[in-house]
This record gives C-alpha cells, structure tokens and sequence, in this order.
C-alpha cells in the first residue's frame, strides 16, 4: 500500500527533524519526505510520479517513528488468562505503538528458540504490533545455569533478561555479561536485592507507616544498581537497567554514564506518573515492583528524563487478572496494565514542558530502537520500515479500563482525564487502529 | 456521626466519635457486674466473630460482649473455614454475609482487608485486627483505661515500647490518643520502627531514660519471638536488659505511673514479672476487663443506636 501522509508535523529524533510537511510511503518502506507541490490531490488519493497514494491528513497531529515500548509482559505463552499476544499486541496499537518488546517471564519461560519463535509468529498472524522477544538469562531464569543465548538471538531474541527478578547472584551476572559481549546485545537486569525487599508490600515512608504494610526501601534498588554497574564497567559489555525507580539509582546511573561504563536505562510511565500515595485506600492497582516510590524520588525521575540520564520510557505492560488484584493487599500480584494509558501520561512531560516534542519521540521511539539494535526502526529516514504513529498531542480523553482492549484492566488510572493519544498507527505500512480519528 | 458502617480503624475516627464510644463503654462496663449480666438491646441481632487468624482473648471478649447485650454470636474460625479449601476471602465473607448477619467482627492477618471487605458487603465490619496496621477496639480499651485512672488523655506522657513496626496495637493508639492530645512517644530498637513514624505524631527515642522519664502511661507491646530468628534483635537477654520494663527503670517515671499491656505478656522479657504482677502499678487486666465494655459499646453504636441499654 502507497500512503502519503500530508499536513502533520513530523517530529523524527533520529534525523533532528521537527517539520511540517508530506511523509510517503512506498511498499511497507518510508520513501521520504516531499514537497507539497510534487504531488497532485485528487480526491482520496495523490499521484506522485505516476503512482497512487492514500492520503492520511494529519493537520495539527504529529508524525512520528512508531513507538516502542521495550519492556511489556505478554503472558503468552502460559498465561493466557492475563494476556495474550494478540489482545497484548492490540493493546499495544490502540497505546500507538508498533514494537513492544516481550519479557520472557511466561510458561514455559523464554529460555528457548521454540517460545522466541512462537513469539514472533503468532504476533506476525495478528498484525497489530511487532514483538521482539527477549530471552531468559538463565535457564527458567532460575538465576543457576545460562540459558542458549545464542540460540535465542539466532531465533530473533534481541536482549536478555530474567525480569520479574533480579540476576540474583553477582558472578552469574558476571558470566551472562561477558558470554553476550560479542553479539553485543544488552543484558536487562531487574536490579533488585532481594534481602532487602522480600518483606515489604510498598515503598518504605510515611504511607507504608500508616496503612501498616512492610516498606520496600529504596536501597533494595540501589545496591543492585550499584553493583550492576561496577559489573558493567569490569565486564564492558552492555548493561541496560529495568524500571529504575529512586534518586540514588539515577545518580548512580549519572555517574556510571559520565564514567563511559556501557550502561542505560529506563522509568516507567508510572513512576514518574505517580507516587507512594497511589496505595492509599490499599489501591492494589497501585501495587507494583519496583513500588510507586515519593514525590522526590518522583521529582529525581523527572530530572533525570530531562537531562537526558533516562534513556527511555516503558509501560513494564503488567496485566493481571480481576481475582489477581481484587484481593488481599499483600497477596495481590504486581503490576500495572500499561499500554493504553503511557503516551496520553507521557504526553504530559512536554505539555508540562520538562521535555520537547523531539525528546520524547526519542524515549519512546528512537531510544529503544537504538538500545536493542533493531534495524529499521524508530527513524523515519529514508528506507526505514514504514512503523508510522500519528498522535493528537491535544485531545482529552478519560482512561476507562472498561474500554482497555488489554485484558488486564489492573490500572490505577481509571477515571483520569488525560491530554493526548495516538489516533492511528501504521505497521509496515499497513493502516492500523483508525478508530478514534 | 456515625458507626452504621462499622468500625474499621482508629484513623477515620474523630476525637469526638473516639469519645462517645468511650462514654458508652464506661456505662456499660457496669452490666458486666450485676448478678444477670445481660441486657436485652440486641436481642435478635447476629453477630459473626469471623477471625482468619487464631485469637483466644479479643474473640472471647468479642463473644462475651455480644452475648451480655443478648445479640446471637456465631463463631468462624481459620481452622474450621473454608479458606483451607481454597475459597477467597471476600467469597467467604459474601457467603455469610448472605445468611443475613448484623455485624461481623474481622480479624485477618492481611493489613487492609476491612477496607477491601467493606467495598463487597453491606453488613458493617468491627475490626478485630488486621496484619500489621489496625486493632481499633484495643486502642479504644487502651484510651478507656488511662481515663479510668487519669481522667484526661490531653497532656499525658504516653510511652508506646517494643516492636513498633509490627503492632497493629502500636498504630490504633497512636492515631486514637494524638487525637486526643496526648504526648506519644514510640521506644523501640531501630529495626523495630523506620523514622517514618515520626510522621504519625509521635516522638521516636532509643534512649530509655529519654522514654520513661516523667511517663504517666507505660504501653509495653508483646515481643514476638520470632523476629530474633529474622535478625531484628539479637537475643532476647539483651532485648529485655535493654527495652524491657522493670521495678528499676520504672522509677523514671511519675510516681503514679500506669504500665499497660495488650498481652500476652512474655513474663521476663518486656515485662518483669514484678511489674506486671504490681497492684500499684499494673493495670493489665483492668485493659481486659474494659475490653469487653469497649467491644459492648462497638457493637451497640454499630448496629444498636436507638435501642436502650441502660434499662435494669
């Protein structure tokens, strides 16, 4: 299919590019940018060179690279009742992005080329978004024995993680660092020590105090943080940390980059989103790891995606059941079902003008694209596959998890008036998710 | 003013509610001594003691208080539920709740689940205890007990000692006698207590001087014995040579001190057995004899407002 997208302003970080103008595509492949007065409109459609285009008028919308949110959990396979990669790659259209990246925390785990190809197919049959798998550490991400990494990434795999827990021992670590550094893909550590946070529910403060629940503390992050890193800068191979949560952490982060150590990193959508106070009412929904942590801790995310020691934004996409949640504090599972609600909430930094337009393209889109290597993607350059989201900064809408396509509706934002969504994404050039155009 | 939703904790509570159940309580603490202990106010009402968690002292004192108002009590404990048969427990409580009870009196190991049962059921829940954060009717117990014997709760020195972090007792109090302007001060080992708590009004110290000088009020909580084996104090010799209450080192304190204890008191650890043995001093089971008056009062302002109770 031949589009030609007219009128939008095209933001793409990977080519410093912020314009209004006319972006054409030409079999699932962006051609490039053209002058308005190198096409006739006729109707529905434009001729250029000869050839028919579908016009997608984007007046007073951004054009921008497909989004990607490169820490989702699909469910699929094993828990289907969550999740399921067709409803999870939906969700993932209907938020505006065209990659997620799946966590390999499913039954049986992603240690596997089997699962890595299951992945990868079946979000192929559905269409809706591209999933890029990401293998397990170690076997059944036991933490004990590497898993075929190799395997994995001949498979399609384009990182490792045992997410959902930490690389707990330091040598295996240590080990998985230095056996992935020629493939040269990033190692994502959940970084989180154990000893620490085992017995706590929420972070540690004056709300875990008054609703009496166990308190996490931030130090159960940033020793982990910490010792990643230290391991990373030993090791030079690339180390990308998951959903940091604290101030100490970033600094660490800070420091580790100004050090050159090979290391990124990326924040949730809702950590810099919401705090602590989110649990009050024992709001399960507000249950997640790393917890929600405090309004500095909020602030210190804030600073450090503006000066750009965040790499990228990620939903870490949780979805659970009803019974899942709506149960006793301490008993319901972690995570928030994210991918509907992460662009309207991330929208919000540059209406609240932290970041620019162009900065947050490159969190959600750009950056992750560059982290995991994937070819093609994340760019809007010439030749780049036609991943295509148009997003209207401006319009309000009300989350309601009711209308979530997700089948997790675990959100702690139900009822909240945000500003801006995606309209339509376009996967390989294909017309997707025009419904609230 | 109200309680026809039940009471869950002490925080929701007004200092004026917090005072009439109070008022009540010390009315009808009087029942409990005549020669027919029982009053006709609740007759025909049920009342579900519901505890998921084993208790002998507040479901007893619950079961006595219901019965002297002449209300049905009905007893569903962990062991005989279905909870070992997999059943939640929201399913549990609709279950029972569809036999159409008054009131249910809740104890469950899960800090919250009052407030996650109340959005599920419409018969009103006291709470008898839930995990770590609220044990409202002790708390009351605890404010009934100091005015018995200090008429006032403003002003007093009130010090809350031992394993703060995990005392559902600690928390009731607290929120109940800072509404009622009393001076808390929370002493307790460091790995019993975060230096959030000092948020909920209360001055936190590690020095027993600091805590037991010029004390009106003692509350020493129970130590339960298996922190020692996570590692949150290292012996229960040093425990007690350092954070328990004895003949000694209650001289700090005014001489008409007044040592509390929610109980069961581990004899020799937080409490010598001097102390708690003290006419003088002791006023443990005067805690438990006013907890059955509290509990008449929870109950009666829950589900009896209206009916009369102070007939003979």
């Amino acid at each position: 299919m031949n589009i030609i997208i007219i009128n939008g302003l095209i933001i793409d970080p990977s080519q410093n590019l912020e314009q209004v103008g006319s972006l054409v595509i030409e079999n699932g492949i962006i051609k490039g940018i053209v002058d308005p007065k190198s096409y006739i409109l006729k109707g529905d459609t434009a001729l250029l060179d000869g050839k028919e285009f579908t016009i997608i008028d984007a007046k007073n919308k951004w054009v921008v690279p497909g989004l990607i949110d490169m820490h989702v959990h699909l469910r699929d396979p094993g828990y289907e009742y969550k999740e399921d990669i067709i409803t999870g790659t939906m969700a993932a259209m209907m938020g505006g992005f065209t990659s997620v990246c799946a966590m390999p925390n499913t039954k049986p785990v992603n240690d596997n080329k089997t699962v890595t190809h299951y992945m990868i197919s079946k979000a192929k049959e559905a269409g809706y978004s591209n999933v890029f798998p990401i293998g397990a550490v170690s076997k059944a991400s036991e933490g004990v024995e590497l898993s075929e990494v190799y395997d994995l990434v001949d498979a399609g795999a384009i990182a490792i993680s045992d997410d959902g827990m930490p690389v707990a021992s330091a040598g295996l670590l240590r080990k998985a660092l230095l056996y992935i550094k020629p493939i040269g893909i990033p190692l994502i550590d959940h970084p989180e020590e154990l000893s620490l946070s085992k017995t706590g529910y929420m972070n540690e403060g004056l709300t875990s105090v008054k609703l009496g629940l166990n308190g996490i503390p931030t130090s159960a992050e940033s020793v982990a943080v910490a010792r990643d890193i230290m391991i990373a800068a030993e090791t030079g191979s690339r180390l990308h940390l998951a959903h940091v949560s604290t101030k100490h952490s970033l600094e660490l982060i800070r420091w580790a980059k100004k050090m050159g150590i090979p290391v990124t990193c990326e924040v949730t959508t809702h950590h810099f989103s919401l705090t602590e106070e989110a649990v009050n009412g024992y709001n399960t929904n507000a249950k997640v790891n790393p917890p929600l942590r405090s309004e500095s801790d909020r602030q210190a995310i804030l600073e450090a995606i503006a000066d750009g020691t965040v790499d990228c934004i990620v939903t870490d996409h949780a979805p659970h059941s009803y019974d899942e949640k709506e149960i006793e504090f301490d008993k319901a599972l972690n995570g928030i079902s994210g991918l509907e609600t992460s662009l309207g909430l991330s929208l919000k930094l540059v209406h609240d003008h932290i970041i620019d337009k162009k900065q947050l393209i490159k969190l959600m889109s750009y950056a992750p694209a560059s982290i995991l290597n994937l070819k093609n993607k994340g760019t809007l350059r010439s030749g780049a596959d036609a991943d295509i989201t148009i997003i209207d900064p401006e319009q309000k809408w009300v989350v309601d998890k009711d209308k979530f396509v997700s089948k997790g509706k675990n959100t702690p934002y139900h009822g909240m008036e945000l500003r801006g969504r995606a309209l339509m994404t376009i996967l390989g050039g294909k017309i997707h998710g025009n419904t609230r155009a | 003013m109200g309680f026809n939703k039940g009471i869950i904790g002490l925080k929701y509570l007004n200092k004026n509610e917090i005072e009439q159940i109070v008022e009540t309580a010390f009315s009808m603490r009087e029942i409990s001594s005549r020669p027919i202990k029982k009053v006709p106010t609740l007759r025909g009402k049920t009342v579900i003691n519901l505890f998921f968690e084993s208790s002998t002292r507040t479901k007893t004192s619950f079961e006595i208080a219901a019965k002297r108002l002449s209300a049905d009590v009905i007893n569903f404990s962990y062991a005989s539920s279905s909870v070992s048969k997999g059943e939640t427990t929201i399913d549990t409580a609709k279950n029972i709740e569809a036999m159409h009870p008054d009131v249910f009196i809740i104890r469950h190991s899960s800090s919250g689940i009052m407030e996650l049962l109340s959005r599920h059921l419409k018969t009103p829940i006291i709470n008898a205890g839930d995990g770590t954060n609220e044990h409202p009717t002790q708390g009351l117990l605890d404010i009934m007990t100091i005015m018995d014997e200090k008429k006032r709760i403003d002003g007093l020195k009130i010090v809350i000692a031992g394993d703060i972090y995990h005392s559902r007792v600690a928390r009731s109090d607290i929120y109940g006698m800072s509404k009622l302007g009393a001076k808390v001060f929370f002493f307790s080992p460091p790995t019993l207590i975060t230096e959030h708590y000092a948020g909920l009004g209360a001055q936190i110290t590690y020095d027993l001087k600091d805590a037991f000088t010029d004390a009106d009020v003692i509350i020493m909580l129970r130590i339960q014995l298996e922190r020692q084996t996570t590692g949150l104090f290292p012996s229960t010799r040093e425990y007690s040579r350092i954070f328990g209450l004895n003949e000694h080192k209650l001289k700090l304190a005014k001489p008409d001190v007044i040592v509390m204890h929610p109980g069961p008191i581990n004899r020799g650890l937080e409490l010598s057995s001097g102390v708690a043995n003290s006419k003088e001093y002791s006023r443990i089971l005067k805690q438990v004899e006013n907890g059955v008056a509290i509990r008449m009062s929870a109950i009666y302002h829950t589900i009896g407002e209206g009916y009369e109770y102070n007939n003979n």
